[in-house]
C-alpha cells in the first residue's frame, strides 16, 4: 500500500517539453485517473512513475522514497498495457509467473498466488492456453492478472480499454471498478475517454499540453470546471460554449450576445460584476437546455433554429443554431421537431458557467 | 484478494556489475564489443593494411618497401587492368537490367493463387541457394565446346549449324558468363520483387482497372511506383555482389582466353595470389573501393529520395 | 486478380512460367544425369550420332567411388560443415546482440554505429582477401579451418545484426517494458522476453549465414593450402581438375553432393529462409 508523489515534474525530450511541473499528490488506495487528448502528457507521467521514462526534472516519490533513479524492476509496481503486452511464447501461467519468478518466489507460492489471481478474474480454464489463443477480453483478463498476482504498491493502467470494442469495454470498466474495490491498492489511470475517467477514477487529472488542467473529484470537474478547456473535455456530449459581453442594466448582469441575451443567476453575476464591459465565453451543457415552457423565466429563454435532429432513442440531440453561436440541446425523445423548425429553447440558470476571454479560466 | 504480506522483501539486489548493465549506455556497450572486436580485426585492420600493402613493393616473402602511388601509376599504364575495369561495368551493367526485367516478370507470374505455387517457389530459389561454384561448373560442362548440351539443342533445334565455342572466344566467353551470373540472380530478384507485390493491395490495381487503365498503364503507374523502394534495395546488393564477383569468372574462363574476362577481382587473384605480387595485387583491389563507393553512395541517395517521396 | 480467358492464362502465365522453371532447374537435372554417367557415354562430342543427352542407360556410381576413395571429399565435407555452423553460431551471437542494441537500446551514436554496421554489410569479400591472406599468416591461422571460421563472421555479422535489427524493431516495446516492471533487469528481458519471441528471425538469419558461409569461396581458397584442409567448393576445384584436365563425372557427382547438405537446411526452412531474404532488403 503506498502513496505516489510528483512534485514539479517535468519530461523534455529533444526540443519538444511534454509533461511541464506536474505536482499530484496520490493518496494511499486511491484510484487517480489522468486524462486528456492525445499528447497532453498523460501518459508520458505513467511511464516516468513506472520508471520506463527518466525524469527530466522534478522527483517521483513512493512513499517517503525517492524513486527517479530506481530501475523499474526496483519499484514494486505493475503496469497494465494498450496492447496488454502479454509474452506470446509464455502461457498464461507463465505470463502471470514471470514476475514472481523475476522476483524468486517459492514455486508453491506461485501457484497459489496464480489460482487466486485467476479464480478473481475467472480465467482459470485459461491457464494453459497461449496468449494468441485468447479473445480481446480475455488478454485483458490475462494482463490485469499478471499485475495482480505481483501484489504490488501501486497499479498502473495505460489506456487498458481502449483495444477492446465498445460493449466489452463497458464491462471491463465496472469489472475494473470492482476490482478496485475488493483489492483497494494505490491506482494510476490513464485514458483519453472521459467516461472512463468519470466512472472509474476516485479522483480525475484533467491534462493538456504537458500542464495540469484541473485536479478533483469527478462531479467536482463536471459541476465547476476550472476552465474552459475542462469544460469542454468533461461531459458528453460536449459543452456548448458562446462569445458573448458581460453587460450590466438595471442593476442586473447579462451575458449578451447576437440574438442572445441570458441573465446571470445571482451567484454568478456576482463573480461577473467584475468584468462588466469585458469580452467573456458562455458555457452550458446540453442536457441543461430544454424547449421553454411557461415556467420558465424570459430572460433565460432564447431563440433557436434547427439544424440537425439526432434521434437516439432515450434522447434527442437538437443541433442548433442561436445567434452567432451552435448549441446542441439534449431534449425529450417524444418531441416532434424537424431541421428549419424554429424553437424556444430555455436553460438552467444555475448550471450557466462563465470563462473569461483572455484566460479562460472559469469566472 | 486478502492482502498478503509477501511485499518486496524477496527483491535481491544484483552485483554492482549487473547493476550497471541497466544503465542502456553500458549494456549497449557490452552488446556491441564482439561484434565491434571482430569487425575491428578482420574489416577495418585489413583495409588500412589493404592501403599500406598498395603503397609498398610487398612480395610473397618480401616485406617490401614503401614505393607511394607506384603500384596504382604502374595499373593506370595497364591494358589488362582496363579491360577488367570495362569488364566489370559491362558485366554488372548488362546482367543487373536483364536480372531486374526476367525477376520482375517472374514475380508478376508467381504474384498470383495457383496450385503448387509455395513449391515452384521453394524449387526456383534453388541457382540461388546452391553454392555458386558448383553450380558454376554444371554450366562450365553445359558449355563445353565439345560435349555441350546447349549446341546440341540449338542444333537439333535448327538455330544453328556448326558448333558454338562458348568459351573459347571472348565475346562468347563474356556471354556466357553473364547468362550464369543472370539465372543465378533471377530467382533473387523475383523472390524478392515478390514480397514487394505481395505488400501491395490488390484493390489498387482494381480500382485503377474501374477508372479504365489498362494492364500496361495498371503496371506502370500502380504497381512500379509502389515497387521502387523495395527495387531499389534488391538492386543495390545485386549491383554490389556482381560489381565484386570472383567465382563465376574463376570456374568459368579463369580470366581467360587471352586475359579478356577479368574482372576486378580475378585479375587481383591473378596478380596478388596466383603472381605472388601481393602490393600490385591490393591495388587492384582497392581500386575497386572508390568506384564501389561512389555507386553505393548514388543508390543510397536514391533510394532515400524514392522513400521520402 | 484480374485475369481472362482461359487461353490467356496459358499463354501469359502458365508457359512462360514453366520456361522459367525449366531453365532454372536444367542445370541441376544436368548436374545430376552427369554424375551418373559413365565416362564412355560421358566423353561423346554433341555432333555425334549417338549423343543422347538427356538420358543414360548405364547408370553407375563409379565416379562417386572416386570422389570418396580417390580424393579427401569426406574431409572436405566435414570442413565445410564444421566450418559453416561454428561460424553461422559466432555470427548469430553478435548478430542477435549487436542487432538488439541497435534496434532498441539509446546511447550516445547509434544511428551512426548502425549505417556503420550497414556500410560493412556492403563491403565484398574480395575487396579485402589480400590484406586479410597477410593478417592471417600474421595470426598463423593460415592452413586452419579458424582463418574462415574467424573471417566469415566479417560478412555474416552485419548479414544477421541488419536482419534482426528488423525483427527486433517489429516486437512490441511494451513487451519488454512489461518484464521490466515485473522485475526483470534489462538484460533478462531481453534473454526472457525478447530473444525468445524473436527466435523465427534468428532462424532465419541462422539459415541464410550457413548457406552465405557454405557458398563461400575465395577466402577459403587463399587461406587454406592442403589438401585435406579444404572446403567442399575448393576442393572440387583443385583436386578435380588436373591441368586442363576435367574429371567431369565426378567433378559433377562432387558438386552434386556438396549442394545436398545446403538444399536440405533450406528445404526445411524454406518460409524462414524466404522471409529472411526478403526482410533483408526491405532495410
Amino acid at each position: 500500500m503506498a502513496e505516489v508523489t510528483l512534485r514539479k515534474l517535468n519530461k523534455r525530450f529533444d526540443g519538444f517539453h511534454a509533461v511541464k511541473d506536474v505536482d499530484l499528490d496520490i493518496r494511499d488506495r486511491e484510484f487517480v485517473v489522468l486524462v486528456g487528448p492525445s499528447g497532453c502528457g498523460k501518459t508520458t507521467t505513467l511511464r516516468m512513475i513506472a520508471g520506463l521514462e527518466a525524469v527530466s526534472d522534478g522527483e517521483i516519490r513512493i512513499d517517503d522514497s525517492v524513486v527517479n533513479e530506481v530501475p523499474p524492476m526496483d519499484r514494486d509496481i505493475a503496469m497494465v498495457f494498450q496492447n496488454y503486452a502479454l509474452y506470446p511464447h509464455m502461457s498464461v501461467a507463465a505470463n502471470m509467473a514471470f514476475g514472481l519468478k523475476m522476483r524468486k518466489f517459492e514455486r508453491s507460492e506461485i501457484d497459489q498466488r496464480i489460482r487466486r489471481a485467476a479464480g478473481i478474474l475467472g480465467i482459470e480454464s485459461l491457464l494453459d492456453r497461449k496468449p494468441r489463443q485468447l479473445s480481446g477480453g480475455q488478454r485483458q483478463r490475462v494482463a490485469l492478472g499478471r499485475a495482480i498476482v505481483r501484489d504490488p504498491k501501486v497499479f498502473l493502467f495505460d489506456e487498458p480499454l481502449s483495444n477492446l470494442d465498445a460493449k466489452l469495454r463497458v464491462q471491463m470498466r465496472v469489472e475494473l471498478k470492482k476490482l478496485h474495490e475488493r483489492l483497494a491498492v494505490t491506482s494510476v489511470y490513464v485514458t483519453h475517454d472521459q467516461v472512463e475517467a468519470m466512472t472509474l477514477g476516485d479522483r480525475v487529472v484533467v491534462m493538456k499540453d504537458g500542464v495540469v488542467q484541473q485536479v478533483g473529484e469527478p462531479l467536482t470537474l463536471y459541476n465547476n470546471p476550472a476552465n474552459r478547456f475542462v469544460a469542454g473535455f468533461i461531459g458528453s456530449p460536449a459543452m456548448n460554449f458562446a462569445d458573448v459581453t458581460l453587460r450590466e442594466s438595471n442593476g442586473r448582469m447579462a451575458a449578451e450576445a447576437d440574438g442572445l441575451r441570458i441573465e446571470l443567476p445571482p451567484e454568478l453575476a456576482a463573480r461577473a460584476r467584475a468584468h462588466t464591459g469585458a469580452k467573456a465565453i458562455l458555457g452550458i451543457r446540453p442536457e441543461n437546455i430544454h424547449v421553454a415552457t411557461a415556467g420558465d423565466a424570459p430572460e433565460h429563454c432564447f431563440d433557436a433554429g434547427i439544424e440537425v435532429v439526432e434521434q437516439l432513442g432515450s434522447e434527442i440531440l437538437l443541433d442548433t443554431r442561436v445567434g452567432p453561436a451552435l448549441f446542441v440541446a439534449s431534449i425529450e425523445p417524444t418531441l416532434q421537431v424537424r431541421p428549419h423548425d424554429k424553437l424556444r429553447l430555455a436553460l438552467r440558470p444555475e448550471r450557466l458557467h462563465l470563462f473569461d476571454a483572455q484566460s479562460e479560466q472559469a469566472i | 484478494m486478502t492482502v498478503t504480506a509477501l511485499g518486496t522483501a524477496r527483491v535481491r539486489r544484483p552485483s554492482v556489475r549487473l547493476r550497471r548493465l541497466e544503465d542502456e549506455r553500458w549494456l549497449a556497450l557490452a552488446l556491441l564489443s564482439p561484434t565491434a572486436v571482430l569487425l575491428g580485426l578482420f574489416i577495418a585492420y585489413p583495409f588500412a593494411e589493404g592501403v599500406l600493402l598498395s603503397l609498398s613493393s610487398a612480395k610473397v616473402g618480401d616485406p617490401g618497401v614503401f614505393v607511394g602511388l607506384k603500384n596504382f601509376a604502374k595499373l593506370a599504364d595497364d591494358n589488362i587492368f582496363w579491360t577488367a575495369v570495362w569488364n566489370t561495368f559491362w558485366y554488372t551493367g548488362v546482367t543487373t537490367v536483364f536480372k531486374l526485367g526476367l525477376g520482375l516478370w517472374l514475380a508478376m507470374l508467381l504474384n498470383r493463387h495457383f496450385r503448387g505455387k509455395a513449391l515452384v517457389r521453394a524449387f526456383i530459389l534453388l541457382p540461388f541457394i546452391i553454392p555458386t561454384v558448383l553450380s558454376t561448373f554444371a554450366w562450365k560442362w553445359m558449355f563445353d565446346p565439345t560435349f555441350s548440351v546447349i549446341n546440341w539443342s540449338l542444333f537439333h533445334l535448327g538455330f544453328i549449324k556448326a558448333r558454338i565455342n562458348w568459351l573459347g572466344d571472348p565475346t562468347l566467353a563474356m556471354t556466357s558468363i553473364m547468362i550464369v551470373n543472370i539465372w543465378r540472380g533471377v530467382p533473387f530478384f523475383a523472390i524478392s520483387l515478390l514480397a514487394g507485390l505481395q505488400t501491395i493491395s490488390p484493390e489498387l490495381n482494381e480500382a485503377a482497372a474501374i477508372d479504365g487503365a489498362r494492364p500496361w498503364a495498371r503496371f506502370w503507374y500502380v504497381t512500379w511506383p509502389l515497387l521502387l523502394p523495395v527495387t531499389m534495395v534488391v538492386m543495390l546488393f545485386s549491383v554490389i555482389q556482381t560489381f565484386a564477383d570472383f567465382q563465376l569468372v574463376y570456374v568459368m574462363t579463369g580470366g581467360g582466353p587471352a586475359n579478356a574476362t577479368h574482372l576486378f577481382a580475378t585479375y587481383a587473384y591473378q596478380i596478388g595470389i596466383v603472381s605472388g605480387l601481393l602490393s600490385e595485387g591490393a591495388a587492384v583491389s582497392l581500386a575497386m573501393f572508390p568506384f564501389l563507393f561512389i555507386i553505393v553512395v548514388v543508390q543510397l541517395l536514391y533510394i532515400r529520395r524514392v522513400e521520402t517521396r | 486478380m484480374i485475369e481472362g480467358a482461359l487461353w490467356r492464362r496459358w499463354v501469359f502465365y502458365n508457359i512462360p512460367l514453366a520456361l522459367f522453371v525449366f531453365v532454372l532447374l536444367f542445370p541441376f537435372y544436368w548436374m545430376i544425369i552427369t554424375s551418373f554417367r559413365p565416362d564412355g557415354e560421358l566423353y561423346r562430342p554433341w555432333n555425334a550420332v549417338n549423343y543422347m543427352p538427356f538420358w543414360t542407360n548405364h547408370p553407375t556410381l563409379e565416379h562417386f567411388r572416386y570422389l570418396f576413395e580417390e580424393t579427401d571429399f569426406g574431409r572436405w565435407m566435414v570442413n565445410t560443415m564444421f566450418i559453416a555452423a561454428t561460424s553461422t553460431l559466432i555470427s548469430l551471437f553478435c548478430g542477435v546482440l549487436a542487432g538488439y542494441a541497435l534496434a532498441r537500446l539509446n546511447f550516445p551514436w547509434a544511428g551512426s554505429l548502425g549505417t556503420l554496421i550497414f556500410i560493412t554489410y556492403l563491403v565484398p569479400q574480395t575487396l579485402l582477401f589480400i590484406p586479410l591472406a597477410e593478417i592471417i599468416r600474421d595470426f598463423r591461422l593460415g592452413d586452419s579451418p579458424w582463418s574462415l571460421i574467424l573471417t566469415y563472421p566479417t560478412f555474416l555479422i552485419p548479414f544477421c545484426t541488419w536482419l534482426m535489427m528488423g525483427y527486433f524493431k517489429a516486437i512490441p516495446k511494451e513487451l519488454e517494458e512489461c518484464a521490466r516492471i515485473d522485475g526483470a533487469s534489462r538484460w533478462k528481458a531481453m534473454l526472457y522476453i525478447v530473444i525468445p519471441v524473436a527466435v523465427p528471425g534468428i532462424l532465419s538469419s541462422g539459415i541464410i549465414a550457413f548457406t552465405l558461409s557454405w557458398n563461400e569461396f575465395i577466402y577459403a581458397l587463399v587461406f587454406l593450402s592442403s589438401p585435406q584442409e579444404k572446403t567442399v567448393a575448393v576442393g572440387v576445384t583443385s583436386e578435380l581438375i588436373r591441368g586442363d584436365v576435367f574429371f567431369w563425372g565426378s567433378l559433377m557427382a562432387g558438386a552434386l553432393l556438396g549442394s545436398v547438405p545446403v538444399a536440405i537446411v533450406y528445404s526445411f526452412f524454406v518460409e524462414h529462409y524466404v522471409s529472411g531474404l526478403t526482410g533483408s532488403v526491405k532495410g
